[in-house]
């Protein structure tokens, strides 16, 4: 089988990126949006047939369509620049060009008026050129580089209206947390390779090849468990999990449809996908590691859940919600084991990946729509939308079923399999997982209740139903939200490489549809209509309602961190420091020298008198000293 | 001709010729003229260094060319180069051209100020092809005495502070070195010979108490133009005070003497002395990188900003250079390559923007990016590189060293460079800072959308870096064989012991 062509997935939205970045401000009309989407274009219809090629046949070994040395360090470690095709980067390279190419689309609607555009569309195409070489890459290094880019068209991408404050800021949080991430990811990298002497997937990977030299240990832990969780850190960073989470929120400061690409569909979930590459090393030798990634995934989408119900703004809805489907997807990782029917969590964590990637980008864009029409992100400015815009209406209300896992949607495929894979022996994660599912229903719907029925507002112009050419888009995302759960996932993506038959787990299914049913119910109960219920529970919970409304004060560690810890305390002092003491000794010896110079210059002051005076004194003691010793 | 002789003798040509000129057309049409000519030179340099390697001369140091000056002293004019100097001569030849750009403006005295520009640059050619310790030392001291002149004179603010002080700590070190090269010069001899020529050092013993005195002696004392801590503080004053051209000269090129003087000089005629030490070096270069970067964040002058942040990103040479392995020295070249672009680049456009704005404080301006859109797109550029973002040079250099580094044997080095690798985390806390107030933001006086756009020369100057960043960043892979191949000579020794 010939895969040569694959590399022209990944390079053709670079030279989008090109065009547009080097044209900017140059190019005609529109013609930079239908660069890019041309592009991108091209791109989708290779990975369908990359996946369609690579699916076909039946065996899922790791193929290297191409690979060539970019980078030599020594004898044995060198980056590779290539493109590895193997079940979950085929699932990813689908992913990413389905979800961009109809990101790239709809922003054609969305951004037609802003200045920019041809800047939005470089960026926009050098995010998706970062993301697809990030999933193919053949070694970590290949992935660490990528990964730094993605975040970079990220941080260019949140602060696209760079005019704005709060714009910059996002952007700039966004960036220092997550290269703070990073900065384990790199370290976990660099131990990795010390102790195993290559970057390479195709060795890391294939657990009975491995070995490592000089098997230390450090509190406890293995080198190797220690290096696994730095690169869980940067993965955590990137898929905004607890702690580091918290430059997600802000991030929706960005235009919408990066909202929907970036940091619902793709980008966020590159730590899962992280994991997922490196789960033979994470399972076999560092399953400690694991229990941390079950942890924070789990703690996360618990925690993200109950920040959702009580935010106003529908974008910061939406991200924590995405926080929380993923910290799902670690969590299944996280209780994973490798092979078999052990290996269900593996398959559900991306099988949710997979759907997620569908109805949170339909999501995104449908929010898109409303905000298109509103005016404002605020969803106590908005109500009775369903009449303004039927179809976004409709749209809409199948991403949220998806989301709250209602059968035959696709979200319900995968997060069964995900509550049944912690179902089997870990009581407390399925308790949470349960819950969440809960959570999830009743934020997603009072969301879609506040917005869509609700008391009609008072709009400044009538809002009015979103343009054919973003709703396009939205239709073929929505028709993925409906579908895409009935796709054998099993028989593609697993642990070991052996097709997994899925197969619905009755009892946990029937338990996490009636509490999503639940779910639905009480926020059709507390917003369908106007009333002041859902403000009696808020005042019941008290402060744990305002805690969590105030994102639990995260937010607030960080800026005393950096601005508090880092501005104040260290780099202050620290220059104060340099100029006053290290500078100020160099000018103090600078000062002596010229004291002693002018306290000595009087010897030679020219006067022979005052020489002969000391020559004959100097001589007068040398012959005294000489005749006081030979005494 | 040999080529390395033309690239000494066309810098001092156009220094003659500018001696003749009498309006600031023609000083600047010599000046450019002859420093276009020289960067051609440098570029066909390396293209027929390529091709020798390529074509199996695995000498040492090719095109070398020997005059004695004083045979009774072993003193010779000795000139060769390999992998490193071309690339370094290189850096030279693209950073004084684009500093000639970067000064087109300047009226005042300018022919004099081209010259002395000119000067400096002729004694860092000098001193990259030098294989000869008296002569390098000679040369050396040429590139450092103009520097006196060109910010007592052109500078700004307290210049003559700033310039006695930027000379008097560099004197300080070439006192040292005086020494140093000295010692080296005295204690290897054998058979009577007394020679200065390096390779000639290179092959003899120098007794291992003698390297410990005089190793300190050597990495100190190009250490201080390395701006190794807590010999740095000539750097905020001088680069601030100093012009934009020999900010760019002196950031993007002398500094790296430094370096280039530790690893050929010091580590390669002294390595067993740097075996003992190097832990007490690393332990103050790893000093520089951090406390350079967080220093870098309070500061509010952007060339404060950029005097700190090459404290941190030279203190990355050096931490290198004591790792004592092949790709941290290759790192470490690769580093003075890139930081010496970027370096460039960024007081290049500090320069530019002052013309403009007339400060440099970045919590007087904002929103350039609106105004400037070409100008700011460099810096955020310059900036990326500077935070190490893949397909720049930056990131090249940094993991280069990260690598080599990690793979030092000793445990205590391993975590001397995790202390270093967190540099990246506060690099891209200082850098987004400045991005964000600098460029970002609403436009902050309405005066600024009066300003020029981006002149012919300065896009020339601009772009220029801007290409050479992404050369490197994007191909990494002949530059990096380029330099490891070279370093055969100085790792071999430091395994010999």
């Amino acid at each position: 089988m010939e895969f040569h062509y694959t590399i022209w997935i990944v390079t053709l939205p670079f030279l989008a990126f090109l065009i547009n970045g080097l044209g900017s401000g140059k190019l005609p009309g529109k013609i930079s949006g239908w660069v890019a989407t041309i592009a991108i274009g091209i791109s989708t219809f290779l990975s369908y047939q990359t996946a369609f090629q690579y699916f076909s046949s039946p065996s899922r070994d790791k193929i290297i369509a191409f690979k060539t040395t970019w980078l030599r360090f020594n004898d044995t470690l060198q980056i590779d620049m290539g493109v590895l095709l193997d079940p979950i980067s085929v699932m990813m390279l689908v992913v990413i060009t389905t979800v961009s190419l109809m990101v790239f689309i709809y922003s054609q609607g969305y951004m037609k008026n802003e200045s920019g555009y041809d800047r939005y569309y470089a960026f926009l195409s050098l995010f998706s050129f970062s993301m697809l070489g990030l999933v193919v890459a053949t070694n970590l290094f290949q992935m660490y580089m990528f990964w730094e880019l993605v975040g970079v068209s990220s941080y260019l991408l949140i602060g696209f209206y760079y005019d704005k404050p709060s714009a910059v800021a996002a952007s700039k949080k966004a960036f220092i947390v997550t290269r703070f991430a990073d900065l384990g990811f790199l370290i976990g990298i660099l131990m990795v390779s010390f102790y195993t002497g290559t970057f390479d997937f195709e060795i890391l990977t294939n657990p009975e090849g491995l070995t490592f030299s000089a098997a230390a240990s450090f509190m406890g832990l293995s080198t190797i468990t220690w290096a696994l969780l730095l690169i869980f850190m940067g993965g955590a960073g990137k898929s905004a999990m607890f702690p580091l989470h918290i430059w997600l929120p802000d991030a929706m400061e960005g235009p919408t449809p990066v909202s929907a690409l970036i940091h619902a569909a793709t980008m966020v979930v590159a730590g899962v996908f992280l994991v997922a590459r490196l789960f033979p090393l994470y399972s076999v030798f560092a399953p400690s590691a694991l229990e941390v990634v079950a942890f924070i995934g789990a703690f996360t989408t618990l925690f993200a859940a109950i920040i959702a119900c009580t935010q106003f703004d529908i974008k910061r809805v939406l991200a924590f919600s995405t926080m929380s489907q993923i910290g799902y997807m670690m969590l299944a990782l996280g209780v994973s084991g490798y092979g078999g029917e052990e290996g269900l969590g593996y398959t559900a964590s991306l099988f949710h990946l997979f759907t997620h990637a569908f109805f949170k980008a339909l999501l995104f864009l449908g929010a898109g729509a409303i905000i298109h029409a509103v005016h404002s992100n605020d969803i106590r400015e908005m109500g009775g939308l369903r009449k303004h815009q039927p179809i976004t209406h409709i749209l809409f209300l199948i991403a949220c079923l998806a989301i709250a896992g209602i059968p035959p949607f696709a979200g319900f495929f995968s997060k069964d399999e995900i509550i049944a894979a912690t179902f089997v022996n870990h009581p407390i994660y399925f308790g949470i997982a349960v819950l969440v599912a809960g959570l999830t229903a009743f934020y997603m719907f009072r969301l879609y209740f506040i917005v869509f029925w609700g008391k009609e507002k008072t709009y400044e112009n009538t809002p009015h139903e979103a343009s054919t050419i973003m709703l396009l888009p939205m239709i073929v995302l929505a028709v993925g939200s409906m579908f895409a759960g009935f796709i054998p996932f099993g028989h593609y993506v697993s642990s070991d490489g052996q097709s997994l038959a899925l197969h619905i787990n009755w009892p946990v299914a029937i338990t996490s549809v009636v509490i999503a049913l639940v779910g639905i119910t009480m926020a059709w109960k507390f917003y369908k209509t106007e009333s002041d219920s859902s403000e009696k529970v808020a005042r019941a919970f008290g402060n744990s309602y305002k805690s969590a409304s105030n994102k639990f004060y995260i937010d607030e560690i960080y800026i005393l961190i950096t601005k508090g810890i880092i501005f104040q305390m260290i780099s202050k002092p620290l220059a104060w420091f340099d100029r006053n003491v290290i500078d100020a000794f160099m000018n103090l010896l600078a000062a002596t020298t010229n004291w002693v110079s002018s306290q000595i210059k009087e010897f030679q002051s020219g006067q022979v008198q005052k020489y002969a005076f000391i020559f004959i004194s100097g001589v007068l003691i040398i012959v005294l000293s000489f005749i006081y010793a030979n005494q | 001709m040999n080529i390395l002789i033309s690239h000494i003798a066309v810098p001092t040509l156009t220094t003659l010729a500018l001696m003749f000129a009498s309006t600031q057309k023609q000083v600047r049409t010599i000046a450019a003229g002859g420093m276009t000519i020289q960067l051609i030179q440098s570029l066909v340099l390396l293209y027929l260094f390529l091709q020798e390697r390529a074509g199996g001369n695995d000498a040492a140091v090719l095109f070398t060319q020997s005059f004695a000056w004083y045979p009774s002293l072993g003193i010779s004019f000795d000139i060769g180069v390999d992998g490193i100097a071309v690339a370094m001569i290189l850096l030279t030849s693209i950073v004084i051209f684009t500093g000639i750009f970067a000064s087109w403006e300047v009226d005042k005295l300018y022919k004099e100020f081209f010259i002395s520009l000119i000067v400096l640059a002729t004694g860092v050619y000098g001193f990259f092809v030098s294989l000869d310790l008296f002569v390098l030392f000679l040369f050396f001291e040429l590139a450092v005495i103009p520097m006196y002149l060109l910010i007592g004179i052109w500078g700004s603010g307290p210049k003559e502070y700033a310039a006695m002080k930027l000379t008097l700590m560099l004197m300080g070190g070439s006192a040292l070195l005086v020494v140093g090269i000295l010692g080296v010069y005295f204690t290897s001899d054998i058979e009577g010979v007394r020679t200065f020529n390096i390779l000639v050092l290179g092959q003899h013993h120098i007794p291992v108490e003698m390297q410990r005195i005089f190793f300190p002696m050597l990495f100190i004392g190009f250490g201080v133009i390395g701006a190794l801590f807590p010999f740095h503080t000539w750097s905020p004053d001088g680069h601030s005070s100093a012009p934009t051209a020999v900010s760019m000269l002196h950031a993007g090129v002398l500094m790296k003497l430094g370096g280039y003087g530790c690893l050929k000089v010091a580590i390669f005629l002294l390595p067993e002395a740097a075996h003992e030490m190097s832990w007490i070096f690393l332990v103050l270069t790893g000093i520089s990188v951090i406390y350079g970067a967080l220093a870098t964040v309070v500061q509010t002058d952007l060339k404060y900003i950029n005097a700190y942040s090459s404290v941190s990103h030279c203190g990355l040479v050096l931490f290198a250079i004591l790792m004592l392995n092949k790709t941290a020295y290759t790192g470490a070249v690769l580093q003075m390559i890139s930081h010496g672009l970027m370096t460039a680049l960024f007081f290049a456009l500090i320069g530019m923007l002052y013309s403009r704005t007339k400060t440099r404080i970045i919590t007087e301006m904002g929103g350039l990016m609106k105004v400037l859109p070409f100008l700011s797109v460099c810096y955020v550029i310059g900036g990326l590189a500077s935070l190490g973002l893949p397909g720049l040079s930056g990131f090249v250099a940094e993991m280069t060293i990260f690598v080599g580094a990690f793979e030092h044997e000793d445990l205590f080095h391993r975590v001397a460079t995790i202390i270093a690798v967190s540099s990246i985390v506060v690099t891209a806390v200082y850098i987004l800072r400045v991005v964000g107030l600098l460029l970002m933001g609403p436009v902050r006086n309405e005066t600024y959308h009066n300003f020029p756009k981006a002149k012919w020369f300065e896009k020339i100057a601009t772009v220029s870096l801007i290409i050479g960043i992404l050369v490197i960043g994007l191909t990494p892979l002949w530059l990096s064989d380029m330099i490891r191949e070279s370093l055969g000579m100085i790792v071999d020794k430091l395994v010999l012991k």
